[in-house]
């Protein structure tokens, strides 16, 4: 188990590398019971909604920002608080990558923040987040 | 001039009828592969990943009810001048892990409506909340969630 004090303001969390194929979105969308046609009719979603391509889902990208941190903290503590928010869109064929970074350390509290990112790669942040985890030691 | 009607600001602390949700190990495996998790307690379904209540709580609409685009009709949406809803942020605090087997409770209600003036025009930004409970009322998650018209 890690120990709090070895953590430190600035620490980088693990990245990640996401490519969503048609299977993935559809196996997720279909885990979490959405029909929105713009994540898996290619043609609806470029003539009628007017998107580039099929769009990937926001709150997958959230859920990654999530995995970032559960599988950074494993057993050694638990997650308080999370927010993130959708801030530009990101389309099949895109490549993502998701990390995050420790921002402040509460060894009274025993507490650690963590802001959080998924960026399209080599490019733009389309999900920013947040986190709040608590150690058990 | 305000875009919010006395109308559509009585809508403020109404609620969707209160939700209840049986989680199944099968169901968090299903999500856990879907999202491609790599800790084996989620993919195992011994506990449920901290988004997986997104989808668990989402509304099962019969199909004759989804609309052409294959979503269904949001609720507590009032009538506003601006018709383009997109997703702002969500904001979760979660209190206890999801097992298999839990029995939850779940409750929506609009919150707050307020305007801002954007650099492309107004908008008003609705404010909900989401209170998720075990049958017994202990507190398992409560979130915002914010959504923008414009």
């Amino acid at each position: 188990m890690r120990r709090l004090d070895e953590i430190r303001a600035g620490d980088e969390l693990p990245t990640r590398t996401h490519q969503p194929t048609n299977v993935s979105l559809f196996l997720y969308n279909a885990a979490i019971w959405n029909a929105h046609r713009i994540h898996y009719d290619e043609r609806y979603t470029t003539e009628v909604e007017k998107h580039p391509g099929i769009v990937i889902d926001g709150p997958l990208q959230g859920d990654w920002l999530a995995q970032a941190v559960m599988n950074w903290l494993g057993d050694d503590g638990e997650l308080v608080e999370f927010e993130y928010s959708n801030r530009r869109a990101s389309h099949l064929g895109d490549t993502l990558v998701s990390g995050g970074r420790v921002e402040t350390v509460d060894l009274e509290n025993a507490e650690v923040e963590l802001s959080l990112f998924v960026r399209i790669h080599d490019g733009d942040v389309t999900a920013p987040g947040r986190a709040r985890v608590r150690f058990k030691n | 001039m305000t875009l919010i009607s006395d109308e559509a600001r009585q809508m403020i602390g109404r609620s969707d009828p209160p939700i209840r949700v049986d989680v199944s190990r099968r169901d968090i495996i299903k999500y856990s592969i879907a999202t491609e998790q790599v800790l084996e307690k989620y993919l195992n379904g011994d506990e449920a990943p901290p988004m997986f209540l997104f989808g668990a709580l989402r509304d099962i609409t019969p199909i004759d009810q989804l609309g052409p685009d294959g979503i269904a009709s949001a609720s507590l949406v009032p009538d506003l001048p601006l018709k383009r809803v997109m997703a702002g942020g969500t904001k979760t605090r979660y209190f206890c892990a999801v097992k298999p087997g839990d029995v939850l409770i779940a409750e929506r209600s609009l919150a707050d409506m307020y305007e801002k003036s954007g650099s492309q025009g107004p908008l008003i930004f609705l404010v909900y909340k989401l209170i998720v409970t075990t049958e017994s009322g202990e507190p398992v998650v409560e979130e915002t969630q914010t959504r923008i018209v414009r």
